[in-house]
């Protein structure tokens, strides 16, 4: 392109209908950073998309001065897929929750991420559908005693990075609404990743399901309960910078350094590794008593985007065949004429 | 190929002939059809096809949940139904034979392998006499024929296994047909060449087969007569034998092309539509862009995707994935985006009976979503008709900014007929102009008189603005939730699809513009309610035929119509959703006349009909 950019700022993101979230929703800090990161990524704004289903966070569209399309329960995948096959080139990305992207919406999340469409996903999970006013999720812990379930729920929720790379997502990312510079900075990587790129963010709901992340992200508690993954860099948490993730087997164990244990024996994190296990197994973390929570790219991967190989087998047809030809195609196979 | 006819034998020209082949669903019995058709077609006979065929690909050999049909009716005369009884049978085994003996007229010809009449043929088929022998086809010219040896017999210097050798058994079939109505077989070698291009022992041996089976002809004097229909006299042009399916894929690059915009289809397979995808996937030269979506959902809203980034976006299904699409077509309800949504009807309800016809969707189109939510309603009269009525909705898809249904059916997705190929610079214009000045500009703005919004596809500099399925402020877009402006939008939408009238035109009754009775029909009952009114006029009864293509908005006229006729009787293969919109809507004494077999009305079914009505 040989026309300069205009000079965005958060400000020119910002639309002036009324923001409607619930005072101290954890969905405003996600806001915040989506409107200061997008004015830094080099992109036209008529060039943006933001795509929607139903909940609380997909509402997120009205409230971006972009393209934007609220659309229907959990189908904001499948509209964007097919926006994305007709305009590859739009920056297209999904606001969603967990029960948009994972309950109702669960089947387009999977063959999104199958077919790598060029997609930004920014799941934000509560735990809870806030929008119907509390009832349980399919990330609620078993047991969550929601308006649906007075006696606590019986199944196993998702373990939605675990869901991601089973889905053979391409980027695999953790951030929390309320670390705004880890929060943008997931999302600049989110924006440079060319696949689908699928950022789970721990979001706070106040109302109906408050403090569901309190015992990672407390102050007192997030250095020992959370790890935070540095391409390139040792897997070492704790307040003390003293513990460490290194294998055992075929599976990962919490080592303390010191005694004999090096920072050379832990694993170093490689978030473009190509076995899709690695990334696996960090995302089985937090189920470990002991372990930590992984937050950052759990991986990030090259492959072929979808809409860029469908788009190129159109063109390559053209280039082959020539542009069809409407006369050609009508009077085709067989024809005799009657005089 | 040996032409010289036996001096003993006749040869007679005659004006028509209805010819069904039948057998298992593994004896080629739609190919055989097929080409049969093709040559006639080819030769300027009109012609209409009925493929009927079962759900299962490969129900157990030889019975009777395995039986596929292929019933075809040329002439030289018009032709508008597949024919309600048959000339000529083709019965591959006795399943076959049971299921279709009761079509053939009486002294009709008979052909059967009798090679497949073993005590085992005859078990698996529930028969405990062979029908063959127990008198059972008296009434019948029955030729029995060792189908299979004679394949074998011809094909035995091939060096082929049994099995492939049976398998060019359908080809001697249709050889014999070809001598039976003095047809060449040149059509057919070309299509063998092209099919089976990289398997040259098995186009040598079709040929050889089909060949084999001329000469049996020939050479057993079984036959003492053949028959000549000559060609029809159809409007001069140029003509190509097309099914409702095919004639909807032309119809949409069509459209394409006449509107500028790139053509994407979201579809997920379903009996009957799946062919429409497999066709347009073929064009992609012409730009088109066919996705295969993971569900019916997905299609749907892959395709209002598409909309919103500026395509020509349709999607095709049939009832179960209709009903799978409904809450994403409100959405395109709300947001205003141009579509079309294609419905093959099918037998139901549920699964239903999917390689069946069935008209009984209408409703489902007009009323099967929450809420008000109007769309304008087309359906196609006959296989051809798909052709235009595809580029129909697309133009008015366009114009007015408004999802539109097409209501196809089984019988016109797989049913042929001659199709003028039309001229491409007589086709309609109707390109397309994004909205890219910023000025004035309201996502929701109207135009005076189609009431369309603007198209605004993003990208488009200064037009950047939200759409979504809640509900919003006129003109604006803005979401809004206040009593009055939700009734004026309720009310907008519906006065949008109303002003679709103004593509409508008025409708002219065929046959009698006033008189005793009118026929109202909708989609493939055409042909059937055509062909009986026409013999039915000639003995002197004043009825019309009105042939609804747009059923909302209805005609202008219609009303008027309606009421210079004593009787109205609309047959329908449902229980009666046309007749109850009339009736409710002109509060006329129209009365159904319903057909819910997954079979399309026979001609003499409509004759009694009338009978009945005006005894």
């Amino acid at each position: 392109m040989t026309t300069t950019l205009p000079v965005y700022t958060k400000k020119d993101f910002q639309t002036d209908q009324e923001v409607r979230w619930c005072p101290g929703c954890g969905d405003y800090a996600i806001l915040s950073a989506v409107q200061q990161v997008f004015p830094e990524l080099g992109v036209p704004r008529e060039k943006f998309v933001v795509v929607s289903g139903i909940g609380c966070s997909s509402r997120f569209p009205y409230y971006m001065n972009t393209y934007g399309f609220h659309t229907i329960h959990g189908r904001a995948p499948a509209v964007a897929t097919g926006l994305k096959l007709a305009r590859p080139e739009l920056e297209v990305w999904i606001a969603t929750g967990d029960g948009d992207a994972l309950s109702i919406g669960g089947n387009h999340t999977i063959h999104m991420l199958r077919r790598n469409v060029g997609l930004k996903v920014l799941l934000f999970n509560n735990r809870i559908y806030g929008l119907t006013k509390g009832q349980y999720s399919p990330t609620s812990e078993t047991g969550k005693k929601a308006k649906s379930t007075p006696y606590g729920s019986v199944d196993r929720p998702f373990n939605v990075l675990s869901l991601a790379l089973g889905a053979e997502a391409t980027f695999v990312a953790r951030s929390v609404d309320v670390f705004q510079g880890h929060l943008k900075a997931t999302l600049r990587k989110a924006a440079a990743h060319r696949g689908s790129a699928f950022v789970e963010i721990l979001q706070n709901c106040n109302i109906f399901n408050d403090g569901a992340w309190d015992s990672l992200v407390e102050k007192d508690v997030k250095e020992d309960h959370l790890i935070q993954l540095e391409h390139g860099q040792p897997l070492i948490f704790g307040k003390n910078k003293d513990k460490g993730i290194r294998m055992k087997g075929i599976d990962l164990e919490v080592v303390t350094l010191g005694n004999g244990v090096a920072e050379s024996d832990l694993i170093v994190h490689d978030e473009r590794h190509p076995n899709p296990a690695y990334a696996f197994l960090l995302s089985r973390m937090e189920a470990l008593p002991g372990f930590p929570t992984p937050l950052g790219v759990l991986r990030a991967v090259d492959a072929p985007r979808y809409e860029e190989g469908a788009n190129q087998q159109v063109q390559e047809l053209i280039a082959r065949k020539g542009p069809g030809d409407l006369a050609k195609l009508l009077s085709g196979g067989d024809t005799w004429e009657v005089k | 190929m040996a032409t010289a006819e036996a001096p003993t034998r006749k040869r007679e020209t005659i004006e028509q002939a209805v010819i069904r082949f039948c057998g298992d669903s593994g004896d080629g019995m739609q190919i055989t059809g097929s080409q049969f058709t093709n040559t006639v077609a080819m030769y300027g006979n009109d012609i209409a096809t009925f493929p009927d065929f079962p759900a299962e690909i490969r129900a157990p050999a030889g019975t009777l949940p395995g039986v596929s049909g292929f019933q075809l009716h040329f002439a030289s005369g018009d032709v508008y139904t597949p024919g309600d009884a048959v000339d000529v049978l083709i019965a591959m085994n006795p399943a076959a034979l049971k299921m279709n003996v009761a079509d053939l007229k009486t002294n009709g010809i008979l052909i059967v392998n009798t090679d497949n009449f073993k005590e085992i043929d005859l078990k698996k088929a529930q028969i405990t006499v062979s029908p063959l022998e127990d008198g059972s086809l008296q009434g019948y010219r029955l030729f029995p024929v060792a189908l299979t040896k004679l394949t074998r017999a011809a094909l035995k210097d091939l060096g082929l296994d049994a099995k492939s050798m049976d398998r060019c058994k359908n080809f001697f079939a249709l050889g014999m047909c070809y001598w039976l109505y003095n047809r060449a077989m040149d059509a057919t070698d070309r299509y063998l060449d092209d099919k089976f291009k990289t398997k040259p022992a098995l186009v040598e041996a079709n040929k050889l087969a089909m060949k084999a089976g001329y000469s049996y002809c020939e050479a057993t004097e079984a036959f003492q007569t053949s028959y000549e229909i000559p060609p029809a006299k159809l409007p001069p042009g140029t003509y190509r034998n097309i099914n409702g399916n095919s004639a909807l894929a032309l119809g949409f690059v069509a459209a394409s092309r006449q509107s500028g915009l790139p053509l994407f289809q979201g579809s997920y397979p379903i009996t009957p539509a799946s062919d429409i995808l497999h066709e347009l996937s073929m064009f992609k030269s012409f730009g088109v862009m066919t996705f295969q979506a993971e569900d019916e959902i997905a299609a749907m809203t892959s395709a209002i995707g598409a909309a919103y980034g500026g395509s020509l976006a349709i999607t095709t299904t049939s009832g179960p994935g209709m009903a799978l699409k409904m809450e994403a077509i409100g959405l395109a309800i709300a947001v205003e985006l141009p579509m079309v949504i294609c419905n093959i009807q099918r037998g139901g309800p549920s699964t239903g009976l999917p390689t069946k016809t069935e008209q009984a969707d209408l409703f489902q189109a007009l009323y099967g979503r929450n809420s008000e939510a109007p769309v304008p309603v087309l359906a196609p009269s006959t296989p051809g008709d798909c052709f235009w009525i595809a580029l129909e909705a697309c133009r008015i898809a366009l114009k007015y900014m408004v999802p539109v249904i097409i209501l196809s059916d089984g019988y016109l997705a797989n049913g042929a007929e001659p199709w003028k190929v039309p001229d491409v610079s007589e086709l309609p214009d109707f390109k397309v102009k994004f909205r890219t000045d910023a000025e004035g500009f309201m996502p929701y703005l109207r135009h005076p008189e189609t009431l369309a919004r603007a198209w605004a596809v993003p990208g488009t500099p200064g037009l950047e603005h939200r759409v979504g399925g809640l509900e919003k402020q006129d003109v604006t877009g803005n979401v809004n939730y206040e009593p009055l402006n939700h009734e004026r939008m309720v009310h907008l939408r519906a006065a949008k699809v109303a002003a679709v009238v103004q593509e409508v035109p008025d409708v002219v009754p065929a046959g009698d513009p006033d008189g005793d009775l009118l026929f109202v029909g909708w989609g493939s009952t055409y042909g059937a309610i055509t062909a009986a009114l026409r013999s039915a006029r000639g003995q002197g009864k004043r009825i019309g035929h009105v042939h609804l293509r747009h059923l909302n908005p209805l005609p202008r006229n219609l009303g008027d119509v309606l009421g210079r006729y004593k009787k109205v009787v609309v047959p329908e293969m449902n229980m009666g959703q046309l007749v109850w919109l009339l009736r409710a809507k002109y509060l006329v004494d129209a009365e159904g006349f319903n057909k819910i077999q997954g079979k399309p009305f026979k001609q003499s079914e409509i004759e009694a009909k009338i009978e009945e009505v005006l005894r």
